[in-house]
């Protein structure tokens, strides 16, 4: 099934307001088995210069798959979310992501491709403060495999 | 201490690890992150969408791959960088040894900005499973 084009350079209006909570932190850390104090511990976090702890570098696509997974669940683009995997993802970091952070994300569809039958939609995703700081920009492509009937 | 810049030459090898992933894992990081696919935790699900067994989420083993680079770091702030490929899904079988990650890096080249492009090389299984995994760190 071809996605719906029009969606290609779509912006999404910015996300409500996320409250990056240290607990937050220390519990996605521990779920990775990351044990570096600088996610669990503040006086560790500041004696690296941070002003509370930091969250793991993946952390940030907590903020911004949601943005985009928003999107793809719409019924008008066209995306089989019951067939999707994680294609590729990258992140550009401005700084980590620090507990007491208030986030929003602006994301943006960039390109919606099929290639051997396989749906494709990369976006966008720029995490910034509410006071307007840029923190990580997140690139992610997301793939609904194929049905198999297809002859994939 | 983050490593100085001026030490560090191409090929320079961080310390490989390797990782244990269990079912519990995933379910642990379906709570913490959110994203509650049900492919993630479900054979019955998994198997009826065409996958062997329940797959780790790429972002389980994203998370554990820059391990090797942030533990070698300190400070995982130095970061700039860091993307991949899901190449192959991590096959999470039901039993209690789950499946093992095998992450090793090295350094590929060093930038005039005193970064370095890390190449890193996760596998599963006998199976590359991120392709194109490269970090970009900023060293003093």
């Amino acid at each position: 099934m071809a996605l719906n084009q029009e969606f290609v350079g779509r912006s999404f209006p910015p996300s409500p307001v996320y409250q990056v909570g240290r607990e937050k932190i220390r519990e996605f850390a521990s779920a990775i088995g990351d044990s570096n104090p600088v996610f669990h511990d503040p006086a560790a976090a500041a004696a690296l210069g941070y002003a509370d702890i930091i969250a793991p570098p993946t952390f940030a696509i907590i903020v911004s798959l949601q943005a985009v997974t928003g999107v793809a669940h719409d019924p008008a683009l066209g995306l089989d979310y019951s067939r999707v995997v994680h294609g590729d993802q990258r992140f550009v970091y401005a700084r980590p992501i620090c507990a007491g952070d208030e986030l929003v994300v602006t994301a943006t569809i960039e390109s919606a491709r099929t290639v051997a039958g396989n749906d494709m939609l990369s976006a966008r995703a720029d995490v910034a403060t509410t006071a307007g700081e840029h923190v990580v920009t997140t690139y992610s492509t997301i793939v609904a495999r194929a049905a198999e009937e297809a002859g994939a | 201490m983050i490593p100085a810049f001026a030490d560090i030459e191409v090929g320079f090898e961080l310390p490989a690890q390797q990782f244990a992933i269990t079912r519990a894992d995933l379910v642990r990081y379906c709570g913490a992150s959110g994203d509650f696919n049900v492919i993630h935790w479900n054979e019955r699900v998994a198997t009826s969408v065409g996958l062997p067994d329940v797959i780790a989420h790429g972002m389980f083993t994203m998370a554990e791959a820059v391990r090797v680079v942030t533990d070698w770091l300190g400070d995982p702030g130095a970061l700039v960088d860091y993307g991949c490929r899901f190449t192959r899904p991590v096959v999470v079988p039901d039993d209690d040894r789950g499946a093992l990650l095998s992450v090793t890096a090295k350094v590929t080249e060093k930038r005039d900005d005193n970064t370095v492009l890390i190449t890193i090389s996760a596998s599963s299984d006998d199976s590359t499973v991120l392709g194109k995994a490269q970090a970009v760190v900023r060293l003093p």
